[in-house]
């Protein structure tokens, strides 16, 4: 396995294995089958959080401070060898993952990119110095007495930058100019004679540039394997997993109400107003109209309400009460109890069934007398844009709103809104209705003390 | 005859007395040109130029490098021809005399002979793509209209042509001693502005990201029509380069020649153009009310614009300023008035093909020759040949006994002598050391493979 090995000097005899992999070659260890799904998922919800963070704009202090608490919640090891270890198989099953088409590629090309970005900056100088010449990068640092002849210079383009040449970055390195063409562009480095001669802090691009252009590479490789041997060699075992891990959906499943407790019969009408995502307000609305939802809304919002935390029988008393003027009460426990009582896993299987995530919810197409699904996809431009109003929303937040919707991020969409309802923000972004949920009681529990 | 009655498209030759025998009248056609390239028209030249050297004398040449250059022609009625390529110089020369294109254009070296293109792939191994191409710049003075108020579009005169002149020092001067380029070509484009040509190997071997970052490094003038301040110049110090050209080129040129010949700042329209790019808006109004005040011209003999403009200087670089935006503010307005305007999308692709010089310019029938850099303050657009005036001048020399070197006897004379002294011949030794040490390397390095 070619892990580098910065060799630190240390009290004990022992070589501590610390950074950076390059990812140059698979490892030739074993792994097991859950580990291999597993890792992936982990890693998988950090590049997630970064292609969040990225999307909501975040500047770049911040989006390190979220490399940062990403990979300490979901990469950490006690022991560095477990961490390095994971951190290179997990790299190398996304690679299969998304190595499949051309925009799966870009992504994650610029989602590892900015991961590597952010951990490099981290790294102390001396490991970001060795991690170079691992990079084959052949530049060498700047002479004492070169760097004399043109302080002067390197410091006018600090100066010019708003900064100052600090006695820490009397190193520099010089490096023909066409390997820097970001640093060219924004004239961010001295350059004579075609020499470009770039700050240790700026090493970052040089080498940020490499991995990103070595792991490019890599991804077409990798694609010509899957699409030659891989896929089929593997059918049984890895396949089905790599094709289900890019839509996963990787948060908490709600299937166990934990935090409020049970909801009662009598608060849901409250609640429904004050902290139900959009697409259960309005199923809720719409059964409180029609009397009825055909099943897709029955699944969505009965799945949603058991975690909200209503239990069995409250559930089938509400969803009773509700169609009692269209469905007589032996009607009812002929017809529907019975699949209101297989969602909470005391029919049939037994399975207790989890509550449907964002993506899964935005995938589903609605048809004639369906309310189910996404109203950010599947609502009109105008019935979306009066819903939002309903709820509350000025016109600037609405105009917000439809921004996103337009550019087809229906969950920023939905994070948007809740933000204008509660008057907070939402950092994490809204992945399932049970999150906003959640994270709704939370904020107006904190606001006034009590459930609202 | 001027321009304008040449326009209206007269045929007939004006006699005027004895020495008007050989008096062509001042047109462009295709009888005209079909003699300038028969007897002109540097054909010889433009394959050494185009060659680089690999003129086949040396093993290690590559004999398909021409044959893999795309050239272009526009024939008479507007018929434009692409992928034109060409084994020899024998075939350039018979193709440019038969066809007889009113302009030539130069494109990239391909992978291929541009004439097998369809027989590669777009995409994958096996492509049909540029791999080398000169970097070239494109400045037209039309984009200064803004700035000067002797002509607009396309007319030139020697008020607003030295703008052009500063352009190609500031541009000139910073390929060499920054980027370290030393083979550059500048040409006047025919009408109303100057291309540039950059031959070195490394620059021709640069990719797209490399051309977007050296033009982004001269782009410093951001303007359109809806911006006042298109010149922004923040930090403490200016960045090397720019700092130069300031002290070198523009301040000069600014104060010395623009400024009074443009009479920027004697009339109230013009001055408010500058007063706009003040951002203390109490500064410009007291400007504002000393010129107002002062409107007759007072009795010194100094020029009026100078006056005002040691005013101006002296308030914003009087050491009470204390705002942050006035600090580079006079650099600024010098800059936007001089600094360099590039076509930016010329010189960011591979692909973009660029007029060839000695071409002939349809509407002013000049000659586009080359401009020695060392002497562009020398250099006068209004006196640049024409096509009618060369054609006479070959009348007049009578019949010659060879037919090589025709031009000796014309005013074109001059310009090939500047291409090959100036340019050509430099570029060819160096390009013929190149080939030289890229074989031996080569050599050395498949003796090495074998010795073991």
């Amino acid at each position: 396995m070619e892990v580098f090995q910065s060799h630190r000097k240390s009290s004990s005899n022992n070589v501590i294995v610390s950074i950076l992999p390059f990812y140059r070659s698979a490892p030739p260890l074993e792994v097991r089958l859950e580990d291999f799904e597993f890792f992936a998922m982990d890693r998988l919800r950090v590049l997630k959080g970064i292609s969040d963070g990225l999307c909501r704009g975040k500047k770049p202090e911040e989006m390190e401070k979220l490399v940062v608490d990403l990979w300490k919640a979901n990469m950490r090891h006690p022991q560095a060898v477990e961490e390095v270890n994971k951190d290179i198989i997990s790299h190398f099953v996304l690679r299969l993952v998304y190595c499949r088409t051309e925009e799966l590629r870009k992504w994650f090309l610029s989602m590892e990119t900015t991961l590597f970005r952010h951990r490099f900056r981290l790294e102390s100088s001396e490991a970001q110095r060795a991690l170079m010449s691992e990079f084959k990068l052949p530049y060498k640092a700047v002479s004492n007495a070169e760097f004399e002849s043109v302080k002067d210079k390197l410091g006018q383009v600090a100066r010019s930058m708003g900064q100052n040449l600090a006695a820490a970055d009397a190193i520099f390195y010089k490096v023909p100019f066409e390997e820097v063409p970001d640093l060219v562009s924004g004239r961010r480095v001295f350059i004579h004679k075609g020499h470009a001669y770039v700050a240790m802090n700026q090493v970052v691009s040089l080498v940020v540039t490499q991995f990103r252009s070595y792991i490019s590479k890599a991804l077409i490789l990798t694609n010509r394997k899957w699409t030659s041997t891989i896929r089929e060699q593997e059918k049984d075992r890895l396949t089905p997993i790599v094709e289900a891990l890019c839509t996963s959906y990787l948060g908490p499943d709600y299937s166990q109400p934990q935090e409020f407790g049970e909801i009662s019969i009598k608060d849901i009408d409250q609640v429904a107003k004050t902290s139900f995502p959009l697409c259960m307000r309005h199923l809720f609305e719409k059964v409180k109209e029609d009397h009825h939802l055909k099943h897709g809304g029955r699944m969505q919002l009965g799945l949603f309400l058991k975690g909200v935390g209503l239990k069995l029988d409250d559930a089938l008393a509400f969803w009773k009460a509700e169609f009692a003027p269209k469905v007589s009460a032996e009607r009812f426990d002929k017809e529907y109890a019975y699949n209101i009582r297989h969602n909470y896993g005391r029919e049939g299987k037994r399975t207790d069934y989890t509550p449907y995530s964002c993506q899964k919810i935005i995938s589903v197409t609605p048809g004639i007398g369906d309310h189910h699904g996404c109203p950010y996809r599947h609502f009109s431009e105008e019935n979306l844009r009066a819903a939002l109003v309903r709820m509350g929303l000025s016109s600037r937040a609405v105009e917000d709103v439809m921004d996103k919707v337009h550019n087809r991020h229906y969950q920023l969409a939905c994070t948007l809104t809740f933000e204008a309802v509660h008057g907070s923000s939402c950092d994490a972004g809204i992945n399932h209705p049970n999150q906003y949920f959640i994270d709704s009681q939370r904020v107006l529990q904190s606001k006034n003390g009590s459930v609202a | 005859m001027t321009k304008e009655q040449a326009d209206n498209g007269r045929d007939d030759m004006v006699i005027d007395g004895p020495g008007q025998a050989n008096a062509v009248p001042d047109e462009f056609n295709a009888n005209y040109l079909r003699i300038y390239y028969g007897k002109l028209f540097p054909h010889a030249d433009m394959f050494k130029w185009m060659s680089y050297g690999n003129d086949g004398k040396h093993p290690g040449c590559d004999k398909s490098y021409f044959g893999r250059r795309e050239f272009s022609f526009t024939l008479e009625n507007d018929i434009y021809i692409r992928f034109q390529s060409f084994n020899s110089v024998t075939e350039l020369e018979n193709s440019i005399k038969e066809k007889c294109p009113f302009k030539i254009d130069i494109g990239p070296v391909y992978s291929v002979d541009p004439a097998k293109r369809h027989a590669y792939a777009q995409s994958g191994d096996n492509v049909f793509t540029p791999v080398e191409r000169e970097l070239v710049f494109d400045i037209d003075i039309s984009d200064y209209d803004d700035v000067r108020y002797c002509c607009t579009g396309a007319d030139v005169c020697l008020e607003c042509w030295p703008l052009m002149t500063i352009a190609i020092k500031v541009i000139d001067t910073s390929l060499r001693d920054d980027f370290g380029f030393n083979h550059i070509l500048w040409v006047y484009s025919g009408r109303r502005g100057v291309h540039c040509w950059v031959c070195d190997g490394k620059a021709r071997r640069l990719t797209n990201e490399q051309r977007a970052a050296i033009a982004d490094y001269f782009y410093v003038y951001k303007g359109n029509e809806n911006s006042h301040k298109k010149i922004s110049l923040p930090g403490l110090v200016l960045y090397p380069f720019l700092a130069r050209s300031y002290t070198e080129v523009l301040k000069g040129f600014f104060e010395a020649k623009l400024l009074p010949n443009q009479n920027l700042l004697a009339s109230e329209e013009r001055y408010e153009k500058i007063l706009e790019m003040i951002p203390d808006a109490s500064v410009a109004s007291e400007l504002r009310r000393r010129w107002q005040e002062n409107k007759r011209a007072s009795m010194s003999k100094d020029d009026i614009n100078i006056v005002r403009w040691e005013q101006l200087k002296s308030i914003l670089q009087s050491g009470k300023q204390k705002m942050q935006g006035l600090r580079r503010c006079v650099e600024e307005i010098v800059f936007s008035y001089t600094y360099p305007r590039l076509d930016m999308e010329v010189s960011k692709h591979m692909n973009h093909l660029l007029k060839a010089p000695f071409c002939v310019h349809p509407k002013t029938g000049r000659v586009c020759v080359p401009i020695d850099p060392n002497n562009c303050d020398e250099f006068d657009p209004t006196t640049v040949p024409t096509l009618s005036q060369l054609l006479e001048e070959l009348n007049r020399g009578g019949p010659r006994q060879d037919a090589e070197n025709e031009w000796d006897r014309t005013s074109l004379g001059e310009s090939v002598t500047i291409f090959r002294t100036s340019f050509l011949q430099p570029l060819l030794k160096s390009c013929k050391e190149e080939i030289e040490n890229s074989y031996n390397a080569k050599l050395q390095q498949s003796k090495n493979a074998l010795s073991w």
